[in-house]
C-alpha cells in the first residue's frame, strides 16, 4: 500500500475517532480533561512525541554509554 | 485433591525429575505438576491450615482467601504454558530449577507467617539466578552474580525486619503492618526490592536479558508479582506506594524509548507495568485493589507471551539487538510469532479486547475516583508510552523496519519447535479470552466489582488514545529507530562503580600493604630464627652500636654461633659468682638490720 493512501486511512480514522469522541462523551469525569470529548487525541498523539524526544534526549546526553562501559579490565 | 501444600506438589515434583531416566516420562511429569497444583488450589478450601510448630513458633503454610488464590491461580497457568514453552529443552537442571522457583512462589503466597514466608522468598532467589546461569555466557554469570547479591541483601534486610517485628510484637503473623515501626521499613524495602521499585529495580533488566531463552519467561512472572502480593496483603494503602509506583510506570516507559536489546526493553515494562500495580496498592481502596490483582494476573500472561515472542526470535536469529535486526523483514519468515507476540503487544497497550484494556483500565480509574488529578495523568502517559515501544517500536524493529542498506541477510534461521508456539498460542489464547469476557477474572478478584471497561466513551477514548500515539510514532519513527549499540546506565551504575572501587582498592593499596605487612612480618621472623641460632650476636649488635661500627644486621646474622669463639676461662665465671654472692649478701644484711 502506498505512503499517501496509508496517510488517507489514518486522517480518516483520526477524524471518526474525533467523531465519536463527542458522540460518546465520558459521563462520569473526575477531572475537567476528561470532559473534553477529544482529550486522549491531543494527549495520545503529544504524549507520544513528548515521550520519544524527552527520553531520546536524556538518553543521548546521559545515559547511552559504549557497550564495553562497564569491561574495563 | 492432593493433601499438600501446592508449593511441595512443585518442589518434590522438581526433585522427582531427574530421578526418571525416561525423556517423555520426564516430559510428562513436568506437565503433570502445574495440573495437580491446579486441582488442589481450585479445591482448597478458604481459610488458614497447613500449621505446625517450629521452635516456639507456629508455621502457617496454608493462609487462603481470594487473594492469595488468585495469585496462585495464575502462577500455576503460567507455569504450565512457560514449561510447554521449555519442555524441548534437554538440560533436566532447567525444569529443576524453574519449579524449586514456581514451587516457593506459591510458597509464599500461602504463607501465613514471616518465617515461612522469609524462607520461600530465600529459595525464589536462589532457584532463580540458576536460569540466568544456564544461559552460559560471561555476561549472564556477572548478571547472575548482581542478581544474587541484590537478592540477598534484600533477603537480609527482610530478616532484620521480621526478627525486629516478632521481637516487639511477639506475632509471626504475616499480616498488614504499622508503617511507623521501623520493622515495617524494613520489611517494606525488602518487598520493594523483588516489585523492582526504582531505585531499586535494576536488577531486572539487568538478569533478565541475560536468563536463558526459557528461562527469562519463567522470570517475568514470580518474583515481581509474588512482591506485589505481599505489598497488597500487607502495605495497602500506604500513601508513599501511589507516588512509586506512578514514577515507576513511566520510569520504565522513558528507558525503553531508548533501549535497543529486544529482551531489556520488555524488562523496563516488567517495571513500568508493575508500577500500575504498587500505585493502585498505595492507593488501597477496594477498586484499585481489585485492579492491582486483576493487572497482575492479566500482566504475567501478556507479559510471558512477549518475552516467548521475543525468545523465539533469539533463538531463531542469534540477534537479540533491534538494530541487528531491522530491516531484514523477518515477518517473511517468522509470522507466526509475529502473530502471537501482537497478541501480548496488543494486551498490554490497553487495547480493546485484549485482556491489558480490562484490567489497567480499573487503576487508571481508581486513581479517578480517589480524585488523584497527577496520578491519573502520569498513568494514562505511561500508557501512551507502552504502545509506542511494546506495541510499535519493538514489532517493527524486530520484524520490518526500513532498510538502509547496510542490513545483512538473516540466513541461518533456526527453526522454532512446535512447543515453543505452542506455549506462546495458550497464552496468547488466554490474553484473548480474557480481554473479550473480563467476568472470568473479574468473578476471582478479592472484592466485588462494580467496572464496566466496554462503555462505549471508554473505548472511544482509549482507541483515541492509541491511533494517535500510532501517529506520533510514524512521525518519529526514524528518530525512534535511530542509534548505535550501547548500553543505558541505570542505578546498577552505583553498585557497579562502588564495587569496582571496592575491587581495585582490594586489589591494590590494601593488597599492597597486605604484602609490606607479609615481607616485615617474614623479615623479622628470619631475623628471629637467625638470632636463636645465635643468640651472642645481639651483644654484638649492641657492642658495634656502642662503638659505632658499622656492620649490616644480615652480616652479624650470617654468622653462626661457634662455641669456641665465646669460651672463657672458668675463673671468669668463678669471680663473677663470688661478686654476685657478696652484693647480695650485703644487701640482705641492709634489709635485715
Amino acid at each position: 500500500m502506498n505512503p499517501t493512501k496509508l496517510r488517507l486511512i489514518m486522517l480518516g480514522l483520526i477524524l471518526l475517532l474525533f467523531l465519536l469522541g463527542f458522540a460518546f462523551p465520558n459521563p462520569h469525569p473526575h477531572f475537567w480533561w476528561q470532559k473534553i470529548p477529544v482529550f486522549d487525541i491531543f494527549f495520545g498523539f503529544f504524549g507520544s512525541i513528548l515521550i520519544i524526544v524527552l527520553a531520546k534526549w536524556i538518553g543521548h546526553k546521559w545515559l547511552l554509554k559504549d557497550k564495553d562501559y562497564y569491561d574495563h579490565d | 485433591m492432593i493433601n499438600l501444600p501446592p508449593a511441595f506438589i512443585y518442589i518434590i515434583g522438581a526433585l522427582l525429575i531427574p530421578l526418571v531416566r525416561i525423556r517423555r516420562l520426564q516430559q510428562a511429569l513436568a506437565l503433570l505438576i502445574p495440573v495437580l497444583a491446579m486441582v488442589t488450589i481450585m479445591q482448597m478450601p478458604q481459610g488458614t491450615y497447613w500449621q505446625m510448630q517450629f521452635l516456639d513458633y507456629d508455621l502457617i503454610l496454608g493462609r487462603v482467601d481470594k487473594l492469595s488464590k488468585l495469585f496462585a491461580y495464575i502462577f500455576v497457568i503460567i507455569s504450565f504454558f512457560s514449561m510447554i514453552y521449555a519442555i524441548h529443552i534437554k538440560e533436566i537442571g532447567q525444569h529443576v530449577a524453574a519449579y524449586l522457583y514456581v514451587g516457593s512462589t506459591l510458597g509464599v503466597v500461602f504463607a501465613g507467617d514471616l518465617f515461612s514466608l522469609f524462607f520461600f522468598w530465600e529459595i525464589m532467589a536462589a532457584s532463580s539466578v540458576f536460569l540466568i546461569w544456564y544461559n552460559r555466557t560471561e555476561a549472564s554469570l556477572k548478571a547472575g552474580f548482581r542478581y544474587a547479591l541484590v537478592h540477598l541483601f534484600g533477603g537480609a534486610i527482610l530478616l532484620g525486619g521480621i526478627v525486629m517485628q516478632v521481637s516487639t510484637t511477639g506475632s509471626t503473623l504475616f499480616n498488614p503492618f504499622d508503617l511507623s515501626t521501623l520493622a515495617a521499613k524494613f520489611i517494606l524495602f525488602g518487598f520493594l526490592i523483588n516489585a523492582a521499585v526504582p531505585p531499586l529495580h535494576a536488577w531486572l533488566p539487568d538478569a533478565y536479558p541475560e536468563g536463558t531463552i526459557t528461562g527469562s519467561v519463567f522470570m517475568t512472572a514470580f518474583t515481581t508479582k509474588s512482591a506485589v502480593y505481599v505489598l497488597a496483603r500487607s502495605f495497602a494503602g500506604t500513601e508513599i506506594l501511589i507516588w512509586l509506583g506512578a514514577i515507576m510506570a513511566l520510569y520504565g516507559v522513558f528507558y525503553a524509548v531508548i533501549e535497543k536489546d529486544i529482551r531489556r526493553l520488555l524488562s523496563y515494562h516488567i517495571v513500568s507495568q508493575v508500577g500500575y500495580m504498587v500505585c493502585a496498592i498505595g492507593i488501597g481502596t477496594e477498586m484499585a485493589l481489585n485492579g492491582a490483582s486483576a493487572h497482575a494476573f492479566c500482566h504475567i500472561l501478556y507479559k510471558a507471551v512477549l518475552f516467548m515472542g521475543m525468545g523465539a526470535v533469539i533463538q531463531a536469529t542469534g540477534r537479540r539487538n533491534i538494530l541487528d535486526l531491522k530491516g531484514r523483514y523477518l515477518y517473511r519468515k517468522m509470522p507466526i510469532t509475529l502473530g502471537l507476540y501482537m497478541v501480548g503487544a496488543f494486551s498490554i497497550s490497553a487495547v480493546p479486547l485484549f485482556n491489558g484494556f480490562i484490567s489497567k483500565t480499573i487503576i487508571v480509574a481508581a486513581a479517578g475516583v480517589s480524585e488523584m488529578p497527577l496520578i491519573e495523568i502520569m498513568l494514562h502517559l505511561a500508557s501512551v508510552g507502552t504502545f509506542l515501544s511494546v506495541g510499535l517500536k519493538l514489532p517493527w524493529g524486530v520484524w520490518f523496519g526500513k532498510p538502509d542498506g547496510s542490513e545483512d541477510e538473516i540466513t541461518d534461521l533456526k527453526k522454532i519447535p512446535l512447543n515453543m508456539h505452542l506455549g506462546m498460542g495458550l497464552g496468547a489464547l488466554l490474553c484473548i479470552i480474557t480481554g473479550i469476557f473480563p467476568d472470568i477474572l473479574y468473578k476471582i478478584l478479592p472484592y466485588k466489582v462494580d467496572f464496566h471497561p466496554y462503555a462505549p466513551s471508554h473505548v472511544v477514548a482509549s482507541l483515541q488514545l492509541l491511533v494517535l500515539t500510532l501517529a506520533g510514532f510514524c512521525l518519529y519513527t526514524n528518530k525512534l529507530m535511530a542509534g548505535r549499540k550501547s548500553i543505558s546506565l541505570d542505578t546498577d551504575w552505583f553498585y557497579r562503580t562502588f564495587g569496582r572501587i571496592i575491587l581495585e582498592f582490594c586489589l591494590f593499596p590494601l593488597n599492597r600493604f597486605r604484602d609490606s605487612v607479609q615481607s616485615s612480618f617474614a623479615n623479622w621472623t628470619a631475623a628471629m630464627a637467625s638470632l636463636s641460632k645465635h643468640p651472642y650476636a645481639l651483644l654484638e649488635i649492641g657492642w658495634y652500636t656502642v662503638t659505632g661500627q658499622k656492620k649490616t644486621m644480615a652480616e652479624l646474622l650470617q654468622r653462626t654461633y661457634d662455641e669456641k669463639d665465646y669460651r672463657l676461662p672458668i675463673g671468669i665465671g668463678v669471680c663473677a659468682s663470688l661478686i654476685f654472692l657478696f652484693i647480695y649478701a650485703l644487701v640482705y644484711m641492709r634489709v635485715a638490720s
